[in-house]
């Protein structure tokens, strides 16, 4: 096994874990914590391939994967803020409970 | 694959399984730091320590604190984990069915075979300069959407108390 297909696996198995988490798990935050997971995963992707391309010294991918660290930040902030929010209005955070808008 | 490389994404995707599968929620956001930091390893080994720095600082240190607090903030009168209305097969059985389908396109593609070339001229100070001249505007963007993403998550969490 090469090691850029090594990192890309390791990338892939942590997207599926926080795939899973986020389709399984019914707590608003166990949601958010599988979404950071696979936003983690991109990010390992891009640094990978831009270890492994032909000219690193452009700093392409670690560019990319800096704005969308900071991007991570700022979804993560508004989420845990919408999540206390809906706490406070439904006195729960199981999402399976907040059917206000259920047609 | 070298045994470092074995070692630390050994212990990402365990602390990953372990953070989106534990009934704890307390004990889930710790096994996600755990993660966080094997993912900065990840980024070291790579030769990104700029990132892997940056992920040290963002994630293990801001991230994971947020969502401790989220989880503390809303669970004084939380009954333990209920058992959820879907069955939790159909979700895992999605996942493991993308982790299969990227697992084999991975593996096939000639892509994935490439050996990592010469560094060349990669410093932070390069990235830095990089920063101020080729990326200014994407960067000031950025701290646009940082600075409007702090006031909302502010004024979202504080509504409540205005009404009373």
């Amino acid at each position: 096994m090469s090691p850029l297909s090594g990192y890309l696996l390791v990338s892939a198995m942590i997207f599926c874990i926080g795939l899973a988490g986020a389709l399984t798990r019914r707590n608003a935050i166990m949601v958010l914590i599988g979404i950071e997971l696979m936003l983690n995963a991109a990010n390992l992707n891009f640094i990978a391939f831009w270890r492994f391309s032909d000219t690193p010294e452009t700093q392409t991918g670690l560019m990319f994967a800096l704005f969308s660290i900071a991007i991570a930040a700022a979804e993560a902030a508004v989420g845990l803020a919408l999540i206390i929010m809906i706490y406070r209005h439904f006195r729960t955070a199981n999402v399976d409970k907040v059917e206000d808008m259920k047609g | 694959m070298t045994l470092p490389f074995a070692i630390i994404a050994g212990l990402t995707v365990g602390s990953a399984i372990a953070a989106v599968s534990l009934r704890n929620l307390v004990h889930c956001a710790l096994s996600l730091v755990l993660t966080f930091a094997g993912l900065a390893g990840l980024y070291l080994q790579l030769n990104a320590e700029f990132i892997g720095f940056t992920q040290i600082l963002v994630y293990v240190g801001a991230v994971s604190i947020l969502i401790v607090f989220a989880i503390l903030f809303t669970r004084s009168t939380e009954p333990k984990d209920e058992p959820s209305t879907v069955t939790p097969w159909i979700g895992v059985a999605v996942a493991i069915g993308t982790f299969l389908t990227m697992a084999v396109s991975i593996l096939g593609s000639p892509v994935s075979r490439r050996a990592a070339g010469p560094m060349g001229e990669v410093s932070v100070k390069t990235l830095g300069q990089k920063l101020m001249t080729d990326y200014v505007l994407p960067l000031e963007v950025m701290a646009l959407l940082l600075t409007a993403a702090m006031l909302g998550a502010v004024i979202i969490a504080m509504r409540e108390k205005e009404a009373k």
